[in-house]
């Protein structure tokens, strides 16, 4: 299933499958490790949503919805509701 | 001997053995005057820099545990088996594709500034992302040891590294280590010596393009960086960043600043200047 990063609840994992970012912010973020292909999982999200932070290669990165909503994922597995 | 003797620890015959490797280390602090070596602590931000870099120095800089703690470069130094290194404490940064300024000091002291050795600290807890770095400096220099720092945290999450595999595909010397502790301090100042007396060789691991086009692209704007900046370090990295429109380089090619960025790296050191 393909959606956006932003759209994942806790607990899910997925792989990421394009980054609709571009310049120093699509940049940064590869910097971080995350790249297409790459399997995230959200770690923990805060009271209101945002910002969330997801487990990426052993590190945890945290993203505002904003940033998230831009980052194509497809889900691997989880408890999609 | 009496017990005052036996009271003070070591003897002072101990203290000048060789086979006390600690004792090879001669702390100077914040006064490296008339240095041999120059050697840079690089790595990723939170790795643990800054508390090598006082392991080895003898210096106090502030350690914190927050995002560009260490905004500029701190300089000290130590005295290993006769030679006198200045160490360079870099700030923390994920890449030398750099987007902040902080990185730029980091970027611009290990592209232009040379130092004769990195150390680069890896956090063994999180180093799929951390080797990134590793690998773009050495793109750049053969000359570093990697310093994976933190393996007891990595011992409490269950993890395990492999570091003489890790050597081995790096090419360059990986000390497991918990500066925090001091532990693999010895081993880490051993490899940087064998390093720097050329006792081992080091093969740091190339990235292949393996696209013709473009090694030939980036091999002929460097022949011609070469001969517009004789005697700027790294011009098939620069070639690259050209080529991928990176605008900080851009500029310092198109206004001519390229051959005084490698002057000014060594020579601009910030006085005392360390953190926020």
């Amino acid at each position: 299933m393909s959606t956006t990063l932003d759209r994942l609840h806790r607990g899910q994992t997925a792989t990421v499958t394009a980054l609709e970012l571009e310049g120093a912010e699509r940049r940064r973020l590869m910097d971080m490790g995350l790249l297409v292909g790459t399997t995230v999982s959200v770690d923990r999200v805060s009271p209101l949503g945002d910002p969330t932070a997801y487990r990426v290669r052993g590190g945890l990165l945290v993203l505002r919805r904003g940033q998230a909503h831009q980052i194509h994922v497809a889900l691997l597995g989880g408890d999609p509701t | 001997m009496t017990a005052a003797d036996s009271s003070a620890g070591t003897s002072p015959a101990c203290g000048d053995c060789v086979l006390n490797n600690v004792s090879n280390l001669r702390e100077l602090g914040v006064s490296p005057a008339g240095h041999d070596i120059v050697a840079a602590v690089a790595g990723n931000p939170n790795t643990g820099k800054s508390t090598v870099f006082n392991a080895l120095t003898g210096l106090r800089r502030h350690v914190g545990n927050w995002s560009g703690k260490t905004v500029d470069r701190a300089e000290g130094g130590f005295e290993y088996r006769r030679r006198r290194y200045k160490l360079v404490d870099l700030p923390g940064t994920h890449s030398l594709l750099s987007t902040s300024h902080d990185e730029d000091i980091a970027r611009d002291f290990l592209l232009f500034g040379r130092p004769d050795t990195t150390v680069v600290v890896v956090d063994a807890t999180r180093l799929e992302r951390d080797l990134n770095l590793v690998l773009q400096i050495l793109q750049i220099t053969d000359r570093v040891v990697c310093a994976l720092n933190l393996v007891d945290e990595a011992e409490r999450n269950g993890l395990a590294v492999d570091s003489r595999h890790l050597a081995r595909e790096l090419g360059v010397p990986v000390v497991p280590m918990v500066a925090r502790r001091g532990t693999g301090m010895t081993e880490l100042l051993e490899a940087v010596e064998q390093v720097v007396s050329g006792a081992i060789t080091t093969r740091g691991k190339r990235v292949q393009h393996r696209d013709n086009r473009l090694e030939q692209a980036v091999s002929r704007l460097s022949e011609q960086l070469e001969r517009e900046f004789p005697g700027v370090a790294n011009t098939r990295w620069i070639a690259l960043r050209l080529l991928e429109a990176d605008p900080r380089v851009e500029r310092a090619v198109a206004d001519g600043t390229l051959g005084e960025l490698s002057t000014a790296a060594t020579l601009a050191a910030p006085p005392g200047g360390n953190t926020t």
